[in-house]
């Protein structure tokens, strides 16, 4: 079923599905960051995927594009998964809001910029959400330090 | 003073209510709540940037405290998701699999009271609050046989479990679940059919199930709007599929019907747990793979091959092949779900945690605006959230 979703998607947006994985059992299909509001649309309306259950970054430090936005969806309907990443570089560290698709993405998107700085273009409430306002830097980025910023590495037992 | 002044409050972080360190900023036009926006992350300890630091096995006890009134639902979560990184779903030994639920089940029940209790306090009625928490004592002490620590048990493993049920242990969750529906009833006689409950709980955080798919309810909280969705029946982990249980919903969308819809959902988990020992028989409880699982204790102990084995384990961990995953349960609160990505070295590369309380808790201004102060408190309750989860 999964498998004729993304069929779907190809043949709908034959330039914005860049790659399909599938690994233990589950599919990821990556897009291009410029379609992402036009796919999700698509896959809610389209193909039942009315649930979006959760959305995060992930930092590939060292490869390019740096960023990958994760998006976690499902059908409440069919009972079915299905994850769309879109890549987003260091240099242009933004992508737009899938929030008007889902009202669910507000505060995930919100997260995802507090700890990685990537900024979603047209989001209602776009300020940090764990971290304080004033905070600098991105903690889940993968070149900041896990004991913070400006304080010695920890010397003991790191568990 | 004018008459259309708006007031800004603030309610917490410190107060009672708001369950933990939850900052709301009411703007009031007399009683009536205008805008109420939540502040969070006083709890924020950083527990996915810690475990991208730590092997497999040493982020698990980091799970235990998200939701701190379930502990085992976040070690289950975890553990069904490392599994599934690793592809050894089924190697994992079916008494592994019984106890598993059964402890996930006790742990709803457990988390449930503590949502009544609370939740009913805060409303004013004070004798639930004590008769929930000496029911909770009891599963405390369960936890406390079964895994040494009340609340941070840490006690299922990649694989399986760390420890076999203690003697008479069985019996004593079999006398909990003889017990417990005549509490039930105790706590129902105690509020459902009260004037002051009803008045405040009925109609009170109106949300129906199009707003609450959108904004991302979970768990209880959404079936009570009516959808019926219960990731126990439709995407089974951990062999809940084996299991004969009721999806519990409601129609009513309000704070009465989640509070209804919650008790169903624990005379279901004593139907569970009942099945689950009829269900229990001897045999492993640990996977039978040496590359994953930690070995028994007594090899550990007495044997060098067992310590070095164990050593191994500990300190250089399993590497699962490169590739992500989802795994998502029905934890007490909603669906808790767990993002891994491995790239093929021990540590977790990244490790998401989408807490329901976390999204559940996004609803709260749409729940609120335009109702009365007093109907926030009991809307917070009604969404049952712990901080703990939220901030990470």
């Amino acid at each position: 079923m999964s498998q004729a979703v993304v069929a779907k998607l190809k043949q709908e947006f034959p330039a914005a599905v860049l790659n399909t994985v599938e690994h233990r059992g589950e599919i990821t299909v990556t897009v291009n960051k410029d379609d992402i509001v036009t796919v999700c649309t698509f896959l809610r309306d389209s193909a039942g995927y009315n649930f979006l259950c959760d959305l995060c970054g992930v930092d590939y430090h060292g490869s390019e594009p740096r960023f990958m936005v994760v998006y976690n969806l499902y059908n409440i309907e069919t009972k079915e998964r299905l994850r769309i990443k879109a890549a987003v570089g260091e240099d242009d560290c933004c992508i737009d809001t899938v929030s008007g698709v889902w009202s669910t993405a507000n505060w995930p998107e919100r997260e995802c910029w507090d700890m990685f700085g990537i900024a979603f273009k047209g989001h209602p409430d776009l300020r940090r959400i764990l971290m304080p306002a004033d905070w600098d830097g991105y903690p889940l980025r993968k070149d900041y330090p896990l004991q913070g910023p400006n304080r010695e590495l920890y010397q003991g037992r790191l568990s | 003073m004018a008459t259309n002044e708006i007031m800004t409050i603030n309610m917490g972080p410190q107060h009672p209510s708001t369950h933990g360190v939850l900052q709301l900023i009411l703007e009031l036009d007399g009683e009536t709540v205008v805008k109420a926006t939540p502040h969070i992350g006083f709890l924020h300890r950083g527990v996915e940037k810690l475990a991208e630091n730590r092997s497999y096995h040493r982020a698990l006890p980091l799970t235990d405290r998200l939701d701190y009134l379930a502990p085992m639902s976040n070690n289950l979560g975890y553990v069904l998701a490392v599994e599934k990184l690793l592809g050894i779903e089924d190697e994992i030994p079916q008494r592994a699999k019984v106890v598993r639920v059964m402890m996930a089940e006790l742990t709803r029940i457990k988390s449930h009271l503590v949502w009544l209790a609370t939740h009913a306090l805060d409303i004013g009625a004070m004798t639930v609050f004590i008769y929930c928490f000496r029911e909770r004592e009891l599963i405390m002490d369960m936890y406390e046989k079964l895994s040494g620590a009340r609340m941070t048990s840490n006690y299922f493993r990649v694989g399986g479990l760390s420890l076999d049920l203690p003697d008479g242990f069985e019996q004593d969750v079999k006398n909990f679940i003889d017990a417990m529906p005549g509490h039930l009833e105790t706590y129902e006689g105690l509020l459902t059919g009260n004037a002051i409950w009803q008045k405040r709980t009925r109609g009170v955080g109106y949300i129906s199930a199009a707003d609450a798919i959108d904004i991302g309810l979970t768990g209880p909280a959404l079936r009570a709007s009516g959808v019926d969705w219960d990731l126990r029946r439709d995407n089974p982990y951990s062999g809940y599929e084996e299991y004969d249980f009721k999806v519990i919903t409601r129609e009513g969308c309000d704070t009465f019907d989640r509070y209804t819809a919650r008790l169903d959902e624990m005379r279901e988990s004593c139907k569970i747990i009942q099945q689950c020992l009829d269900k229990l028989e001897d045999g492993p409880i640990l996977a039978d793979n040496p590359g994953v699982s930690l070995p028994p204790k007594e090899n550990v102990l007495n044997s060098i091959e067992g310590l070095i084995h164990h050593f191994k384990l500990v300190t250089d961990g399993f590497k699962p092949e490169p590739g992500e995953i989802y795994q998502g349960i029905e934890a007490p609160k909603g669906e808790l779900g767990y993002y891994m990505v491995s790239d093929g070295s021990a540590n977790p590369y990244r490790m998401k945690i989408r807490p329901p309380s976390f999204v559940n808790l996004q609803a709260l201004p749409q729940m609120v605006e335009g109702a009365l102060l007093a109907d926030v408190i009991a809307t917070i309750g009604t969404l049952d959230i712990v901080l703990g989860e939220i901030d990470r």
